[in-house]
């Protein structure tokens, strides 16, 4: 077996022990009847064919693509030193720090963790990590109905369309009252969270909310008027939740600047690849009057019995292992790991690098949104962007599988992704980071407007895919691959 | 032995009845069992709390204890110096680890709990 | 003090000096950001720490030497399965393939890692017996709330709205009832039975037509089989009900118990214990969840699909309207589910079997050599599972030394403790899971190790009370913690350089 170490005497020598010839006698309480069928699994695989497999797997990828997606998931460079230290058995192969005495590199990680993300939202009690952004919101979310003793949260629009699918499963699933913030429909705030009807909303006495959810930059990249909707918020006697991206942190201003309770977000842009999805790094922090109602672990500093300065888990009482039916949350594992994964790359790049990352991906954008703007691509919403935005492009899933086709990976079809959303029937939401350079771009412009010529020239019929995609009727049917829950 | 001119809920609080006003709070076995207490969440003055139901919460390191009220009436007084210094109720639990006093409604509830010999001998079963 | 090995350091912060500059990145144009409304910009940088390669490194190199890891040593941790962590796997997840791949990539690029996914739950369904599976949450508790939110959902369908009880042992593990209350259900506890199993009589007095779901761990966190558990399944069937296995001790039952031929309808997977992927520090884990046929049409959006073509593509957008939705967003911790696919392929059926075998003959073995000892109490003498409880009650009585002081005398022995206090229900516990990967040397000398302290308690009880000795830090200051917690460093103002603008 690839990783026992017991061979056939030491075997023999544990049944001895035992007094037992077989190791079924160790299974014979196993009732007759409930024994399992026999695992029908494919033989044990040795580990040069294995990796060949999987190699194989890998390589029917496609991720040499120019790529302009984001929508909550983001590339950025992450120097090698970090991996390095991540592959440090004392880092990746350790417990849960129960034991602190032999736990101390974990837990120092996890309080240098939380100051480095209490710095970058500037609130000063930060979770040791949820499972990603939108289980933080989630939790963010159900944190100020106990905090308020309140029943029901807002939450805009604009937040990313995942997220308010979770907080859905988890309010539903507490039997709290979830209700959407429209968006502004157009004018110069087209795209952002209409807070002249979050206003009218939080005015309705007979349901107070607890909460309001809104996510900088949002989901579309726009920017919104934070300090106003926190204020709002505060003025009903509920609590302002800020939903945040943390490179983006460096050069936006932080939650704690205007007035947001708990801010939650996604830390996968902290240096960790987009793995299709996970293990990602779910961020809540929350103001020091919140601290007692925010769920998962907390590392505090501490001094042992000679004096020396100490790290250990803390507030434990409020968790499952000792709350169990009161606790706020039944989370247990977390994401460590990726905590100490964004903490490194943050040491790595240091503050002057993030935000020159930061600034990269804005100035590449300014960049991009120029060179499509040049094929007659332009922004669907005029606010202010950071370094991802929407634009309009007829029969956008269309053009989308084209592009993919030429190797451009044209961010994100909106009419899939937001199908409830309206006007964005014909919308594309790209992004740029450090890592999008200025021959993607020109590639981009390029292809594009070749496609769109193709398009444009008459009856959608090169590529005999069958989409039936109509010249310039721009409902891009949604078909086959490039269709996305 | 435990202070004899108090009484006692099976839940190890304690409570000492001043005219209409009773005072209230955990015994040293209950301490004992918690260990280093870290906080204490009590109510606000001018809630009311119902005998038997929980008015508040005492936390330790390891553990969570919801409090019991000995009687109903309504909070008058909570003690302050236990957010600054949680551990009186480890140091003094029957003195200064007191937690709240209340307006008593009813005196003949205190028939319902149990006297000092009454507790030893639940504490000595434990 | 020594030139390498661990060492206490001080804090990323104190390491930081203005000025220092890592010159990573190249530097963006001078008006990158003008066109940002003053509105919205940071007036304060964030004064987070500048160090430059060589004092991050070594920073978090000498942190890592004062963790203890399965690369460096033993945890006998029951209920958690600290079993070898394949280096193989890691090469897996590094793959620029599964890597890169952004969650949002059309299906068409994705072909790799949905087909992984795909055979991933096809070798759960087999191990499991059930029918289907989904892969998206995070972690076992994820896969506990997202397994009890089908059932609700379930009962629903059917305009079952009455059911709002979740009966558990009372020797749970916390997240049980924790997940019952997240799901907006009321938990009952019912007490086992002195043989330490289900108690049959119990359950059924409170099994009726408000009961939503039974949880139950097989074997129980006792480490024992619980071998009543069909009539159990009977009974719950029989008012109406579903049963829930939690899956945490799996690796007791690979190839032997297939929970859904059993009987049950949904169960969680641990992949970070059962399957090898590492724990992380904390994690991360992932949690699949498995059912059968009834609970099918609720599980998580999206599922992998595979075409008649062979192709893969996922569920789009509100094509399956009976899912209980997202627990997450994107796809899964796929990260995690390569490694597990990895180590899953490594042993086929008959390498699964005998880590089964290996996991509960060590058990055995060593719960053998313990009660042999005389030196703790073993509270169910039978036939264990893959880990089983000692305590430390008689130790305590004679000595007054307790587990808690047991587990930090281990320490310096260079072992971990094993899980402490847990389950609930027995006294001064100690719940010993060996798993298949550790050698009988390494056996016989935690036995010997955890016989030594017992034999220190009664010569040198103090010893083992201050313990541990040898570790990098000693006995903490919890208390002191809680009470007055700092839980970030305040760096002070000057000790950054401001970004120029």
């Amino acid at each position: 077996m690839a990783y026992g170490p017991h061979t056939p005497a030491d075997r023999q020598r544990m049944l001895a022990a035992l007094g037992m010839r077989s190791v079924d006698e160790l299974f014979a309480d196993i009732p007759e009847p409930l024994r399992a069928s026999p695992l029908r699994l494919d033989p044990p695989e040795p580990e040069q064919l294995l990796m060949q497999r999987l190699a194989g797997l890998a390589a029917r990828n496609k991720v040499e693509l120019a790529s302009f997606l984001g929508a909550g998931a983001y590339r950025h460079f992450s120097p090698p030193m970090v991996d390095q230290i991540l592959l440090r058995g004392e880092w990746y192969t350790a417990y849960t720090p129960y034991q602190p005495e032999v736990s101390q590199g974990t837990l120092q990680s996890i309080y240098e963790y939380e100051s480095l993300i209490a710095e970058l939202v500037g609130l000063d009690v930060v979770s040791a990590s949820h499972y990603d952004g939108a289980a933080a919101t989630a939790e963010a979310a159900l944190m100020t109905c106990r905090a308020t003793s309140r029943g029901t949260v807002l939450v805009s629009r604009a937040v990313h369309p995942h997220y308010r699918e979770v907080l859905r499963t988890y309010f539903d699933g507490a039997g709290l009252g979830l209700e959407e913030i429209p968006l502004v429909g157009d004018g110069p705030e087209r795209g952002s969270t209409d807070l002249a009807a979050m206003k009218r909303r939080l005015a309705e006495a007979d349901d107070p909310v607890a909460g309001v959810v809104v996510a900088q930059p949002n989901f579309y990249g726009l920017l919104e008027h934070m300090a106003e909707a926190s204020r709002l918020a505060h003025a009903a006697g509920a609590l302002f939740v800020a939903v945040v991206e943390p490179v983006s942190l460096a050069v936006l201003a932080p939650p704690g600047a205007y007035g947001a309770d708990i801010a939650a977000g996604e830390g996968q842009a902290l240096g960790i690849p987009p793995q299709y999805g996970g293990p990602y790094l779910g961020i809540l922090a929350c103001t020091d009057s919140l601290v007692r109602q925010i769920p998962g672990r907390l590392v505090g500093m501490t001094t042992d019995v000679d004096g020396k300065r100490a790290y250990v888990m803390t507030l434990q009482a409020r968790e499952q292992h000792i709350r169990r039916e009161k606790a706020a949350s039944n989370i247990c594992t977390n994401q460590t790991l990726l905590a100490l994964a964004a903490s490194v790359w943050l040491a790595a790049l240091g503050p002057h690098g993030l935000r020159d990352v930061a600034a990269l991906g804005a100035a590449r954008a300014a960049e991009l949104e120029a060179a499509l703007a040049s094929v007659g691509v332009a922004r669907v919403h005029a606010g202010a962007y950071l370094n991802e935005f929407a634009v309009s492009v007829p029969n956008a899933p269309e053009v989308h599988r084209r592009l993919l086709d030429r190797g451009v990976l044209a961010g994100l079809v909106l009419a899939e992704a937001v199908p409830d959303e309206p006007g964005l029937a014909d919308a594309l939401l790209v992004c740029a980071t450090e890592v999008t350079t200025g021959d993607d771009v020109a590639t981009f412009a390029r292809e594009l407007g070749l496609v769109l010529a193709e398009i444009g020239s008459g009856p959608a019929s090169n590529t005999g895919n069958g989409t039936g995609a109509a010249t310039g009727d721009g409902t891009g049917a949604a078909r086959s691959v490039g269709a996305r829950a | 032995m435990v202070p004899s001119d108090l009484r006692y809920t099976k839940d190890h609080e304690w409570v000492r009845i001043d005219g209409d006003t009773a005072t209230i709070g955990v015994t040293d076995f209950a301490a004992g069992q918690l260990g280093d207490v870290v906080f204490v969440d009590l109510p606000a003055v001018g809630k009311a709390v119902e005998q038997f139901a929980t008015f508040g919460v005492v936390e330790s390191v390891k553990a969570v204890s919801d409090l019991y009220a000995p009687l109903s009436g309504e909070v008058v007084d909570v003690n302050a110096d236990l957010g600054g210094k949680p551990e009186l109720v480890n140091s003094d639990p029957f003195g200064d680890g007191w937690m709240i006093r209340v307006k008593v409604g009813d005196a003949a509830q205190l028939e319902e709990l149990l006297d000092a010999a009454g507790y030893e001998k639940l504490t000595a079963e434990a | 003090m020594s030139a390498s090995g661990p060492r206490l350091q001080p804090s990323l912060f104190e390491l930081s000096k203005p000025g220092r500059a890592s010159d990573k990145i190249p530097h963006p144009p001078a008006d990158a950001l003008d066109r940002l409304p003053a509105e919205h910009r940071r007036d304060v940088p964030a004064a987070l720490p500048e160090l430059n390669e060589p004092e991050a490194v070594r920073h978090y190199v000498n942190l890592s030497q004062m963790n203890h890891a399965v690369d460096t040593g033993f945890y006998p941790l029951g209920s958690c399965t600290m079993k070898w962590n394949p280096k193989v796997n890691e090469w897996a997840a590094r793959q620029p393939g599964f890597a890169q791949l952004h969650p949002l990539a059309p299906d068409a690029v994705a072909q790799g890692t949905l087909q992984l996914l795909w055979e991933l739950e096809q070798i759960l369904i087999e191990i499991s017996g059930m029918r289907a599976v989904t892969l998206q949450p995070a972690a076992g508790a994820h896969g506990e709330l997202t397994g009890i939110l089908m059932v609700r959902d379930y009962h629903r369908s059917r305009g079952d709205m009455d059911r709002t009880d979740v009966l558990v042992p009372d020797s749970a593990h916390g997240t049980n009832p924790a997940t019952a209350t997240m799901a907006g259900l009321r938990t009952i506890s019912i007490k086992a039975a002195p043989d330490g199993g289900i108690d049959l009589d119990a359950f059924r007095a409170r099994l009726g037509p408000t009961t939503a779901a039974v949880m139950i761990t097989n074997p129980s966190t006792m480490g024992l089989f619980e071998s009543r558990v069909g009539e159990l399944l009977d009974a719950v069937h029989a008012v109406g009900a579903m049963a829930y296995m939690d899956g945490a001790n799996l690796n007791a039952i690979l190839g032997r118990f297939k929970p859904g031929e059993a009987g049950f309808d949904v169960m969680h997977i641990n992949t970070h214990k059962t399957f090898s992927t590492p724990h992380g520090g904390g994690g991360p884990g992932a949690g699949p969840v498995a059912v059968g046929e009834k609970l099918e049409p609720f599980l998580p959006a999206p599922r992998v699909l595979r075409e008649a073509d062979g192709t893969f593509r996922l569920e789009r957008v509100g094509e399956r309207p009976t899912s209980i939705g997202r627990m997450r967003s994107f796809v899964g911790s796929t990260g995690v589910l390569v490694r597990a696919y990895a180590y899953l392929r490594t042993h086929g059926a008959s390498g699964l079997a005998e880590i089964t075998d290996d996991a509960v003959l060590a058990a055995n073995y060593l719960k053998q050599r313990l009660t042999e000892s005389g030196a703790y109490d073993i509270p169910f003498p039978g036939v264990c599972k893959h880990e089983f409880i000692a305590s430390a009650t008689s130790v305590k009585r004679k000595t007054g030394v307790r587990t808690l002081d047991i587990a930090k005398r281990l320490l310096d022995h260079g072992f971990h403790a094993p899980t402490v206090y847990f389950p609930l229900t027995v006294d001064e516990a100690m719940l010993i899971e060996p798993t298949e990967t550790e050698s009988i040397e390494t056996l016989d000398a935690f036995a010997d190790a955890l016989v030594a302290i017992a034999r220190e308690a009664e010569s040198d009880p103090e010893i083992v009370k201050t313990a541990p000795h040898t570790a990098p830090v000693r006995r903490l200051d919890e208390a002191g913690a809680a009470r007055n917690p700092n839980l970030r460093w305040r760096p002070a103002v000057g000790d950054w350089t401001p970004c120029p603008d």
